[in-house]
């Protein structure tokens, strides 16, 4: 049983780690296609146009894998986290429904026009097109995000006697307070990661002295979307999550930040430190006395509950884990804005272009965005433990009754394999696209 | 209530199989028939057009089934555990096949995604039919193993075979004979819907004979399916007995029968599209009265401890279903005009249009 539990959530959290590389792209990468498309249209100046064109591709192959890695995803529901189907389909149903009738089609078929279909439309069609590509991969954020914020802090909901969560408020699944925050601060952060893929390419153009008219346009147009989207995953959607996860889940909230024992007058603010397990508490720990309590009530002195409040079972069961991804989340955001603001500072003194040690940073920079939004999500899904749907029903209570650990095993290594090949194509396809550059290609 | 979310998934997924089927049978077609380069490259662009919004359709249709009949999702997924991740696996291959194809100009490298596309798309088509098998064929609900039920009566878990093979056995695997001869249907029939495709929307040089190859499968299908209809009353003896209460769910065949038996006038049709619309019928008649022969039953039990899954004992709670009606209908408006609109900008011979780059 134990182990079954442990291949189950390793099966999960791989494929949804692998399948969130792509969704992070191409959500905040269409915003900035249509920014792309948008000024093309005020200015006329074709740059614009190509530069809309050429991040389509880059799109579509994001998009592509996304498909391919996120069908896996609707199917496990049902494969490994049967008896969780089963007692909730009623609800999360919905949400996951609406996301591929009306974000999963929208997104696909007007990609398809946006990548075919410039000549035959217009130009004014065609930045429609583009346009309708953001509305469907941010719908799809919005309808994923409802059903997580649902199991987050469900609500609209009735529990039959035969376990079975059954809807009763179908608006309610909108109007959760869990939603909108994470929905926000989720969005942003994905602008932060095409904002810097964006940028790096651009540092990446120009300090390789090839399409470097595009680096330019690419360098600027990230490094401005990278700071604004940087700062507002921050502030006010990050600060926001915080205090829901405060109000709602204080248990997690407390392992998240380090405190094992609550203190009376006010909580520190953990800057670094190694979760012990065994004497509970933090080695090496440096941390701000009182700051906590002032983030999340602003006030001083407000006694924030420790982790010695809450009884073992209830508590998440890697709080490591949940710790550590936790601070990696907020540790990067941090030099994330930091790095942009620098780039800012010199793109407005004009000097951006040949200051090479900060291209440098911000070429090598790129996998972080990634390691930010992924850590964001452990942080979400590690909080949420030991429940699937918080306080009403327990991970080990969701897996599937009758496929036995080494299935599940079998079809875990399956799942590394054929991921691996994947990841590799996807490189070089990346890389080939990168490497071609934005100029229009003669036929 | 119930019986409109029966109704709504079975069409989109019948969609999806007239839709992705012509992909699959491409790839068969492409797998076996395609010689030259040229072709190779027309066949692949004819089903890498359209392979991912085909595909919203298998999405679609799982979302609504999770949403409105959550116990059979829960018991259906998890008890064919294998087989699904494997179709999973395989979707996977003839989607990077066909996407990654074009990407070097290596004679090696495209032959590489070319075999991924077609095996891919030939084993699809397969399990797609022993997956239909296995419906019409019933499992053991519970585990009942001398009367004592394993788990809770409305799950079950199918390992890939048993060494029998027999679908007679106390435990039937997933591949046993007859859903074998079930997969074969779907094979031939998908292989005959994508050489229809390829005709209709390719100029390459195989075409004239793909009329013949047509031919021959339909012969090979007609065998097969009089075979089946044979050995499905031995499976299941009360296969027939809704086509007896209710006569006129004897449209469903008869669809299924008109596609059939045009498909062997194959050479006289005059219009490409005439062709690819029987074999759509045949792909519609064969789902739509399999489905029809089990209606209200999903999934047959072939215990007697536990009853069948039905569309009433795995639906959703009735306030859940009436809401989704009302986002359903928005959305299925928006399915057709968005399938309309894509039809029409992607209609015509694709071996010109620019497949993306």
């Amino acid at each position: 049983m134990e182990d079954m539990i442990f291949y189950d959530r390793l099966q999960f959290a791989f494929t949804i780690t692998f399948h969130y590389i792509f969704p992070q792209l191409t959500m905040g990468l269409s915003l900035m296609i249509v920014y792309f498309k948008w000024k093309f249209l005020r200015t006329q100046v074709e740059k614009y146009n190509n530069a809309a064109k050429f991040f389509m591709k880059i799109f579509a192959i994001n998009f592509t894998m996304g498909v391919v890695t996120g069908i896996p995803m609707e199917f496990q529901f049902g494969t490994n986290w049967a008896k969780f189907s089963e007692l909730t389909g009623g609800i999360i149903g919905q949400t996951l429904a609406m996301e591929g009738m009306f974000s999963f089609f929208l997104e696909s078929s007007f990609l398809a026009l946006f990548i075919f279909g410039e000549k035959l439309m217009g130009q004014k069609l065609h930045f429609l097109t583009g346009f309708l590509v953001f509305l469907g991969s941010w719908a799809s954020g919005w309808f994923i995000l409802a059903t997580n914020a649902w199991m987050q802090h469900p609500v609209g909901y009735e529990i039959l006697d035969n376990g079975k969560f059954v809807l009763e408020n179908f608006s309610a699944l909108f109007t959760n307070p869990w939603l909108l925050p994470a929905f926000l601060h989720n969005q942003m952060a994905s602008v932060v990661t095409s904002a810097f893929v964006m940028a790096s390419i651009g540092a990446f153009y120009i300090l390789r002295d090839k399409h470097s008219e595009y680096g330019k346009l690419f360098l600027k147009t990230g490094v401005v979307f990278g700071l604004i989207s940087s700062v507002l995953v921050a502030f006010p959607t990050g600060d926001w999550n915080a205090k829901n996860v405060a109000k709602y889940q204080p248990g997690t909230f407390a392992a998240m930040e380090g405190i094992f024992e609550t203190e009376e007058a006010g909580a520190e603010i953990v800057l670094i430190g190694q979760p012990n397990m065994v004497e509970k508490k933090l080695d090496n720990k440096i941390a701000v006395p009182n700051i906590l309590s002032f983030l999340t009530y602003q006030e001083w002195d407000k006694q924030i509950p420790g982790m010695d409040q809450f009884d073992a079972d209830e508590l998440p069961d890697n709080i490591p884990a949940l710790y550590y991804s936790y601070h990696i989340m907020v540790g990067l955001g941090t030099i994330f804005i930091g790095v942009m603001a620098l780039a800012l500072f010199f793109l407005w003194r004009k000097k951006l272009y040949n200051i090479k040690p900060l291209l440098w940073t911000i070429m090598f920079l790129v996998p972080f965005p990634y390691i930010a939004n992924i850590t964001g999500w452990y942080t979400t899904e590690l909080g949420r433990q030991p429940y699937l749907v918080y306080g009403l029903l327990r991970t080990s209570d969701g897996i599937s009754p009758t496929v036995s650990s080494g299935n599940t095993l079998f079809t875990l290594l399956g799942f590394v394999a054929l991921y691996m090949l994947l990841g590799l194509l996807f490189l070089i396809l990346v890389g080939k696209t990168i490497n071609q550059g934005p100029t229009p290609q003669k036929h | 209530m119930e019986i409109f979310w029966y109704i709504a998934i079975g069409i989109v997924l019948t969609v999806f199989f007239v839709l992705d089927g012509y992909d699959f049978g491409t790839g068969i077609i492409h797998l076996f028939f395609a010689k030259k380069e040229k072709d190779k490259e027309v066949i692949t662009k004819s089903a890498g057009l359209f392979w991912d919004s085909n595909e919203v359709w298998l999405v679609a249709a799982g979302g609504m089934l999770f949403m409105a009949f959550p116990t059979f999702y829960a018991s259906v997924f998890s008890g064919f555990y294998l087989p699904l991740i494997i179709v999973l696996w395989l979707i996977v291959f003839r989607a990077i096949g066909l996407e990654f194809r074009g990407q070097f100009k290596y004679q090696m490298w495209k032959d590489i995604w070319d075999v991924s596309f077609g095996v891919s798309s030939l084993l699809l088509a397969l399990f797609f039919g022993i997956a239909l098998g296995n419906i019409v064929r019933g499992v053991n609900l519970g585990g009942v193993e001398n009367g004592v039920s394993a788990h809770e009566g409305h799950y079950f878990f199918l390992p890939l075979w048993d060494s029998s093979f027999s679908p007679l056995t106390e435990h039937p695997g997933v591949i046993d004979w007859f859903t074998i001869i079930i997969g074969l249907i779907a094979v031939v029939t998908l292989a005959i819907h994508g050489a229809n495709w390829v005709i209709l929307k390719t100029n390459s040089s195989i075409n004239s004979k793909l009329k013949g190859v047509i031919f021959k499968l339909n012969i090979t299908l007609a065998v097969l399916t009089l075979f089946s209809l044979f050995v499905w009353q031995k499976v299941n003896p009360n296969s027939l007995d809704n086509f007896s209460d209710k006569p006129y769910l004897m449209v469903f065949p008869l669809i299924y029968f008109t596609g059939l038996i045009g498909l062997f006038f194959i050479n006289k049709i005059k219009k490409d599209s005439h062709a690819f619309v029987l074999s759509t019928l045949i792909i519609v008649g064969g789902i739509t009265s399999s489905l029809a022969s089990l209606f209200p039953v999903i999934l047959p039990s072939v215990n007697d401890t536990h009853e069948h899954l039905t569309i009433y004992n795995t639906a959703a709670e009735s306030y859940g279903l009436s809401v989704a009606l009302n986002w359903a209908i928005i959305g299925f408006i928006l399915l057709i005009v968005y399938f309309i609109v894509q039809k029409r900008l992607m209609g015509g011979k694709v071996d010109h249009m620019d497949y993306g780059h």
